[in-house]
């Protein structure tokens, strides 16, 4: 293997002509442009950001941060965003931590809904889910409130509430640390629980004193990564919590860009507020991982236990069961399905059956508005698959397989959008754009940058597994047999790494499809996307017409989902 | 054939190289410490050594997979790497060289079938230089039939038994015709029986294409097999380097007699010298043995001999030959093909193999008899 130093390079002529002209290899130039393009997607969001937040017209200033974090509502900003935010991680641990154990340790019936719950973050997006649960739990008009009110009268629970929206995040949340908390399950070893039996603990005390302690480290990890996604969470605060003015950090940054005139600076300054709590964040649990490795005795090998049989409590964990599914499945789906056939949004009743109609899905088809945003979600969701793996799939090769000097700052620059929440990287790149002379602020190009940022360091996770799963010696065996670097690369590498790119590609393009707070600070009428338009919509009332919109987002979703189930991708596994 | 001169790889790679050059700093970790050796046309050339001694670090940077730090690697006359003081380093990147590898790992391409698998080194070549799609057929024909792997072309490569993927990758190390082979401990990945039939099918191979090979591995009995000369290394240097009875049958170093095969090792002392005719002084009396080694009188040296080379005889011979000593057995143990007995001489014990018919009970006394031909001397460590 050579290295891109050029003297590597020189070929059996060399000795003849010392002094012919070096010329960059293609496979130089194709290194430096992905290293390149990582650097710039990566840093200069970040440098605007603390550009345009510390720097006016004048010069340096503090403005944006006085008026930020000098407003008297800043403590309970700070205040409720950690509520929201831990609130949601704990909710979301307890239920997905019960539901693994139940699902990896016990003989609990219904297995199978467990995994279709487990989907449902990816095929309902976060909007559409905090929408239908408006629709269930609204004081005015929600289903819950209306079969409830006989019993405790009017509005007996509301959803526009801190507890309203930690239980709506929280909800969604869980599918994904209940994937965690599986994996972690599956990989402990049921020996160390079996010999705490036969040392005479019951079921109880080794469910506290081994299972508990053993998986410390996933727990602790799962509860910091859901805190950090629920700070960076935006439709949940946006939609119920900006109604009753519970500010977060996101629905205030939101908030001060759209009042007018827009606050760049304060907006910039809360933005870097919510980094520093984001990093923080993801540090811990990095170290956390790192200090959990030294005792872990949870070890990679798949593990099948027998499971604990339940007993009597078997029919009642069942019937859990069977309610957690109708409550974060069947409820907001079929909400959303009964919305999309009314006319205008009332309770069930023989009166409103009678009015449903496909008025709404034919209203769709002659919203231009409706046909372009879904071509806008597609256009988006599939340049940004086919950008993200084309370069990640490079760049994977740089970082596994290359001796380049630097190499693992291109892995290092490829993750650290991983830590910028999507609003923040939205109000970055409208400071990078606004003052750039290239003209594409305003056009659709500038979704796109914000999607292949985004989810570039997805896109790198994905070809990294895939590439440490091809022996070296087939590449190397290839070299030998007299292949060039981009042969090489192209018919042995790209063959073998396709299954993996291809699972990579499909859920960049599922997550892509439905991207929203990037996309909210950085589209332009006539560039609107799907959830662009569901947002717009409810800002509008249109709820009949936004919940069929809704399910054609929702089916389209399914399908691609079912897809990259069918190539054997664990997408669910892959959710950070 | 090939030449391999001065050949050192740190592994601290060639940036600390400098760096330590610069500051005088002489921490540098060898995985090839100044290697240099011959190999002529048609041979078998083994390099032969524990793991971590440097053998597959040496043909790695044969096949251009390392980097060399310096020393010059030279194939049918043409420089393939040259790094010396001063000079402007040359070297030609793997897949220039035009040689043909067999991995360890075979590293069959798991997404081609067997002829794409044998027709790829013909495919990369560069335009202008490329077969034509006839001749490729026709070449990838001729040498699948070489390897008997003719009927199974279509087949994709997978579903291949070990056996037949070693014989693929020989055939796509072949196909290009190469100056020379290189072959990385290609049988270790096979269970014991096909291992030993693989053996004779490359030594058999090797013989009717006559093509030069370098071959990697930690195996003794099948460098010996195979192998026309022998190289044996050690924390990246060559030990001893030659054909394989001479390395078995006089080995120069304790090391090199303990990792090919067992042997006994006897103290002694030089106490005369004519020429190769040494005699040693031992514990137990002196010992009358030749010797190549350039030993001085009064040097301390160790005795090694083969437990084969060792006879136990009921029966004396003292004045037919000259070494022999009164022992008694101690234990025995029955091996199949060969019985050990280890047999108590003095302070030492010394293990004798002989044939399976010859069985002693312990506690016998016998004489042990040592051939001075079959006697080498190694030095102290």
């Amino acid at each position: 293997m050579s290295t891109a130093s050029p003297a590597v390079t020189a070929n059996r002529s060399a000795p003849l002509n010392p002094r012919r002209r070096w010329w960059p290899t293609p496979k130089l130039i194709i290194i430096i442009a992905v290293a390149g393009a990582i650097g710039y997607l990566a840093l200069v969001p970040l440098y605007y950001l603390l550009w345009g937040t510390f720097f006016d017209a004048q010069g340096f200033t503090l403005g944006g941060f006085a008026t930020a974090y000098g407003d008297p509502r800043i403590g309970s900003l700070i205040g409720n965003s950690l509520w929201f935010a831990v609130g949601s991680a704990v909710l979301s641990l307890v239920v997905g931590t019960s539901l693994a154990y139940l699902n990896v340790r016990t003989d609990v019936p219904f297995k199978a809904l467990f995994f279709a719950a487990s989907i449902i973050p990816l095929i309902i997006p976060g909007i559409l889910y905090t929408i239908a649960w408006i629709f269930l739990a609204s004081p005015d008009i929600g289903l819950i409130n209306k079969v409830l009110e006989p019993i405790f009268g009017t509005a007996a629970v509301d959803i526009f509430t801190i507890w309203g929206m930690i239980w709506v995040e929280g909800l969604h949340l869980s599918p994904i640390v209940f994937l965690l908390m599986v994996a972690a399950f599956r990989s402990m070893d049921p020996s160390l629980e079996e010999s705490a039996l036969m040392c005479g603990a019951t079921r109880m005390q080794v469910f506290r004193k081994i299972t508990v302690p053993l998986t410390r480290p996933a727990i602790v990890a799962a509860v910091l990564v859901m805190t950090v996604r629920s700070l960076e969470s935006f439709e949940v605060p946006a939609l119920l919590g900006l109604q009753n003015g519970i500010y977060v950090f996101t629905s205030r940054i939101y908030f001060v860009l759209r009042s007018y005139p827009p606050d760049l600076a304060a907006a910039g300054a809360l933005a870097l507020g919510l980094l520093v709590l984001a990093v923080v964040g993801v540090a811990i649990s990095n170290l956390v991982g790192r200090a959990g490795k030294s005792f872990q005795t949870v070890t990679g090998k798949g593990f099948r236990p027998r499971p604990m049989e339940l007993g009597k409590w078997r029919p009642v964990m069942g019937a859990a069961i069977v309610f957690y599914f109708l409550l974060t499945v069947v409820a907001p789906l079929v909400v959303l399905l009964y919305t999309s056939l009314l006319k205008f949004y009332q309770a069930p009743s023989m009166a409103a059956l009678r009015t449903m109609s496909l008025d709404n899905y034919a209203q769709l088809l002659n919203m231009s508005q409706a046909a372009t945003a879904l071509r806008n979600s597609l256009f988006l969701g599939i340049a940004t698959a086919t950008l993200v793996m084309a370069v990640m799939a490079i760049a994977a090769w740089i970082t596994v397989r290359s001796r380049i000097p630097g190499r693992q700052l291109i892995d290092q620059f490829a993750f650290v959008p991983l830590v910028i929440p999507g609003l923040v990287l939205g109000l970055a790149l409208s400071f990078v754009y606004l003052r750039s002379p290239i003209p594409i602020y305003g056009t659709i190009f500038i979704l796109l940058i914000a999607y292949v940022t985004r989810y570039m360091p997805y896109g790198m996770r994905y070809s990294v597994t895939s590439m440490q799963q091809i022996a070296t010696e087939l590449e190397e065996s290839a070299q030998v047999s007299g292949a060039s670097w981009w042969q090489t690369f192209r018919r042995v590498l790209l063959p073998l790494l396709a299954p993996g790119l291809l699972a990579g590609w499909i859920y960049i393009l599922v997550v892509s499809f439905r991207e929203l707070s990037s996309s909210i600070l950085l589209y332009s009428p006539g560039n609107e996307v799907l959830s662009i338009l569901i947002f717009e919509q409810f800002e509008n009332g249109q709820f009949t017409v936004l919940a069929a919109l809704g399910v054609v987002m929702v089916l389209t979703l399914v399908v691609l989902v079912t897809v990259a189930y069918k190539l054997g991708a664990k997408v669910g596994l892959r959710e950070n | 054939m090939l030449r391999v001169e001065n050949l050192v790889k740190s592994f601290d790679g060639e940036r600390r190289r400098r760096r330590a050059a610069a500051t005088g700093a002489t921490d540098r970790v060898f995985a090839v410490n100044d290697v240099s050796f011959t190999v002529h046309e048609g041979d078998m050339f083994t390099l032969l050594g524990p793991s971590g001694c440097g053998k597959t670090t040496t043909l790695r940077s044969i096949a251009g997979l390392e980097r060399p730090d310096s020393g010059i690697i030279e194939v049918g006359g043409q420089a393939l790497f040259r790094s010396l003081e001063g000079q402007r380093v040359l070297s030609v990147s793997a897949n220039e060289r035009g040689l043909g590898m067999v991995f360890q790992s075979y590293a069959i391409w798991p997404h081609m079938s067997v002829f794409d698998n044998v027709a790829f080194p013909l495919q990369v070549r560069k335009r202008g230089q490329r077969p034509g799609k006839r001749e490729i057929a026709e070449r990838v024909g001729r040498v699948l039939a070489t390897m008997e792997l003719d009927a199974l072309a279509g087949r994709q490569a997978t579903k291949l038994s070990g056996g037949q993927q070693q014989r693929l990758a020989l055939a796509r190390a072949l196909v290009i015709e190469p100056p020379l082979l290189l072959l990385d401990e290609p049988l270790s990945n096979l269970d014991a029986k096909l291992r030993e039939s693989l053996r004779y099918e490359l030594k058999r191979l090797q013989r009717e294409l006559g093509i030069t090979s370098v071959y990697v591995t930690h195996d003794q009995t099948e460098a010996l097999v195979l192998s026309s000369s022998v190289a044996v290394m050690r924390d990246g240097n060559i030990i001893q380097l030659g054909k394989p009875r001479e390395i078995y049958q006089k080995p120069n170093s304790r090391f090199v007699a303990e990792f090919i095969g067992t042997s006994n090792f006897i103290p002694a002392k030089v106490e005369a010298r004519d020429g190769e005719r040494y005699s040693v002084a031992t514990a137990d009396g002196s010992l009358a043995l030749n010797s190549t080694a350039d030993l001085a009188v009064g040097t301390d040296v160790i005795v090694s001999i083969r437990p084969e080379a060792v006879d136990v005889s009921a029966v004396s011979r003292t004045g037919e030959i000259p070494n022999e000593w009164k022992g008694t057995v101690v234990t025995r143990a029955f091996l199949g093909e060969a019985v050990d007995h280890v047999v108590r001489v003095g302070e030492f014990e010394i293990r004798a193999r002989g044939n399976p018919s010859v069985s002693i009970r312990p506690g016998t006394d016998v004489f042990v008899q040592l051939d001075p031909d079959k006697l080498s001397l190694v030095p102290v460590d």
